[in-house]
């Protein structure tokens, strides 16, 4: 007994592991190129495909299973390119109609296919809601195949997906096919996401696909590292969350990976250096308990390096005062500035910022320009 | 009534209520925050049910609701720390919540009627055995009554602040600039959703509130250019999908909430390719009157270019003319004899010139051009 257990836990946290890892580092190209709601549809999507492999093959190999999910969420993407291409319906309302209606297609193909008297459709169910446990050894090392040829595909067309990912324009001015690239890079999410479906289901499927990458984005702000700490995240919280749920009775699968995966991206949103709330709240803790300092030292700053030569120039209140909202206390703001140093006021009664305050400013800066 | 004519009566009630809200979704391109709210909802019908321990109490349809709403609130500030795009934040937290809905279910509501599945796929067959009594009196299915309600809420909220919803979504800006608080306004649109999908989720499940939200409005969008008619067209096609759905699940025997998605889809992609101005079909049709137009124009130039030219022998030679357009012959034969039945060019011998009326038509592309 507690060797069976130890097995089907080790199988499931492999498996769990395999669609972490895949889902991680697919997903963060969806969600730098805003697609993080693909997921969704293309998990919904697939159930019909599911559907019809079964019908056609009367199999439910995992290789057949996830053949046809590929195909029905691979075509759902093509509906939605062509609806947001050929017409003024908007990408979200493209995305929620290929969603709800191939969902809808599936479901009536699954109650039609549970009318037949071989009632073999018990398996399908389980891509419903996911149902890992219920793990063959021959499903893990189909994921493990399919989950190592995609990352595989995206190690080679890496350069190429990078610049896909953050300047289009650029990659189609040196030639690159954009399209046929959109089109496989899309492909590779779909391979991510069947192979997930048996594990988490298709509703927390585009859980997978958006959370480790929005953690891990909070840590770097470089692409390479984020796509290995995204595959890192998503390891861990598969494993963590499998575990989890084998030695608590009654705690499916799937959620409790999500879950995991949430406290991540709620710690990463915390506490990332740089970026993270707490990060935010510490360093700049003096500007932000006083919230209108910060626009008033950026307007001077502004202001200042119109005379990068000159550091004792000065500027009046008036012009700063016409620079912020009406109802702003600019002369509080000012002087509470000087307080801490931030700025001063030179001959004239003509305000500045000093050389910290200049750095304060800078600061801010750049970190609105981070995120 | 029978209990066919219920179910209709009901479907049709809640798609006339979803599609309403879901119109003002689709143009403020929130669409898919339906989808978030009708999954998010899940933790709230759970733990309101572990309180009341009745699924048709109104204080769980209420909290319901209102977990809905807290969706929406934690999406927004989650959008707010600017740390995390706006389509991810609702990728981020309706998984979360759904989660924690199904870990409640699975732990603790072992043997009582709620499940996953009822939730997300409803069950419409069953929706008239629940009666709604009155002092032994039977008033009718509760769903119906339920969903009634709903869409009496949606028509009264939405008559009221017609101007108010209807500036904020073609122009949120002047919206606020007007002293309309867009904030309320959205949490008021988004409260309506919550309420209808809780209202729903009983009877249709999620996925159906989805298609039925999202789908038949933009189906309307395709099909007409003002707001008013956008609503009711969105509903008018909502109801019929939920008809038209029905009978083809009756028929077939198959999921019913199922069946009415995909009726929504169908009238989705009939309007896609079929609608009037907007329609694949059509699209191509202008692209082709387009493609003609301009060749006319091509043509008539050419030939007003050269016309009293010493090359005027080799240029409009109405053999040979392809060439000098770069046109294929098929397509220069195409133009030419639709040029001649227009009379814009007629033929001299071996040459061709524009007649008055083409060079009328050269001119006036020539001074449309520069």
């Amino acid at each position: 007994m507690d060797l069976f257990g130890d097995y089907t836990l080790r199988l499931v946290a492999l498996g769990s592991g395999v669609l972490g890892a895949t889902s991680g580092a697919l997903g963060s190209f969806a969600y730098l190129r805003r697609q993080s709601l693909l997921g969704d549809a293309v998990s919904h999507a697939a159930l019909p495909g599911i559907a019809i492999a079964f019908m056609l093959t009367g199999s439910k190999a995992p290789l057949v299973m996830m053949l046809g999910a590929a195909l029905a969420g691979w075509a759902g993407t093509l509906v939605v390119r062509l609806v947001v291409r050929r017409s003024r319906v908007p990408f979200d309302s493209a995305l929620g109609i290929v969603l709800a209606v191939f969902f809808g297609l599936g479901l009536v193909l699954l109650t039609h296919i549970q009318k037949r008297p071989d009632a073999a459709q018990a398996g399908l169910d389980s891509f419903l809601f996911g149902q890992a446990a219920s793990l063959l050894r021959q499903d893990v090392v189909t994921m493990a195949a399919l989950g190592a040829v995609a990352l595989l595909i995206l190690a080679l067309a890496w350069k190429e997906f990078k610049l896909l990912s953050f300047d289009p324009d650029f990659a189609a001015s040196l030639g690159l096919p954009v399209r046929r690239l959109d089109g496989l890079l899309t492909l590779l999410l779909v391979v991510a996401i069947v192979i997930g479906l048996q594990t988490v289901g298709v509703v927390l499927m585009s859980a997978m696909i958006v959370a480790p990458a929005a953690a891990a984005r909070q840590w770097s702000r470089r692409l390479a590292p984020m796509v290995v700490l995204a595959a890192a995240i998503g390891v861990f919280s598969g494993v963590a969350g499998s575990v989890a749920s084998s030695l608590v009775p009654r705690l499916p699968t799937g959620p409790t990976i999500v879950l995991v995966l949430s406290v991540v991206v709620m710690g990463s949103i915390l506490a990332a250096p740089q970026r993270g709330l707490l990060w935010r709240y510490l360093r700049l803790g003096r500007l932000h308990r006083a919230p209108d300092l910060d626009p008033v030292l950026m307007h001077l700053y502004a202001l200042s390096l119109q005379h990068a030569d000159d550091p004792d120039h000065g500027h009046s209140l008036a012009v700063l005062r016409t620079m912020s909202p009406r109802d702003a206390e600019v002369a509080v703001a000012l002087e509470s500035l000087a307080d801490r140093g931030l700025a001063r006021r030179t001959d004239g009664g003509l305000w500045a910022p000093t050389p910290i305050g200049r750095r304060e400013a800078l600061k801010v800066l750049e970190q609105e320009l981070d995120s | 009534m029978s209990p066919e004519l219920e179910i209709v009566l009901i479907a049709v009630v809640t798609a006339v209520a979803a599609a309403l809200p879901g119109t003002y979704l689709v143009l403020r391109r929130t669409a898919l925050v339906s989808d978030a709210i009708s999954h998010a909802i899940l933790p709230g019908i759970v733990v309101a049910f572990f309180l009341t321990r009745d699924l048709n109490s109104p204080l769980l349809l209420l909290a319901a609701a209102a977990t809905g709403v807290l969706s929406v609130v934690l999406i927004e500030a989650l959008i707010r720390t600017r740390l995390v795009p706006e389509d991810a934040s609702i990728g981020l937290v309706f998984p979360a919540l759904f989660s924690i809905g199904v870990i409640l279910i699975s732990r603790y509501a072992g043997d009582v009627h709620l499940d996953t599945d009822s939730v997300l796929l409803g069950e419409l067959a069953f929706a008239p055995f629940d009666r709604l009594m009155v002092a032994g009196a039977d008033l009718g299915p509760r769903a119906l009554w339920t969903m009634g309600a709903v869409l009496l809420l949606n028509i009264v909220v939405i008559g009221l602040a017609w101007k108010e919803l209807k500036l904020a979504t073609v122009d949120p800006g002047l919206a606020a600039l007007l002293g309309f608080s867009p904030v309320a306004i959205h949490y008021s649109l988004m409260t309506l959703v919550s309420i209808t999908a809780v209202g729903a989720f009983d009877a249709v499940g999620s996925i159906l509130v989805v298609a039925l939200m999202i789908a038949p409005p933009a189906t309307a969008y395709l099909l007409v250019d003002r707001f008013a008619p956008m609503l009711w067209t969105g509903a008018a096609v909502a109801a019929l999908s939920a008809v038209l759905g029905y009978i083809a699940a009756f028929v077939l025997d198959v999921s019913i909430a199922g069946s009415m998605a995909v009726a929504c889809g169908v009238f989705f992609a009939m309007a896609f390719f079929l609608a009037p101005r907007r329609g694949l079909v059509a699209q191509a049709r202008r692209r082709r009157t387009q493609r003609l137009d301009l060749s006319l124009r091509m043509l008539v130039v050419h030939l007003l270019h050269h016309q009293g030219t010493a090359a005027e022998a080799e240029e409009c030679r109405s053999e040979g003319i392809h060439q000098h357009l770069r046109w294929s012959e098929a397509r220069t034969r195409q133009v030419l004899r639709q040029a001649e039945e227009r009379h814009l060019v007629e033929r001299w011998g071996e040459l061709l010139r524009a007649t008055a009326d083409g060079t009328r038509l050269a001119e006036a592309a020539l001074v449309g051009e520069f």
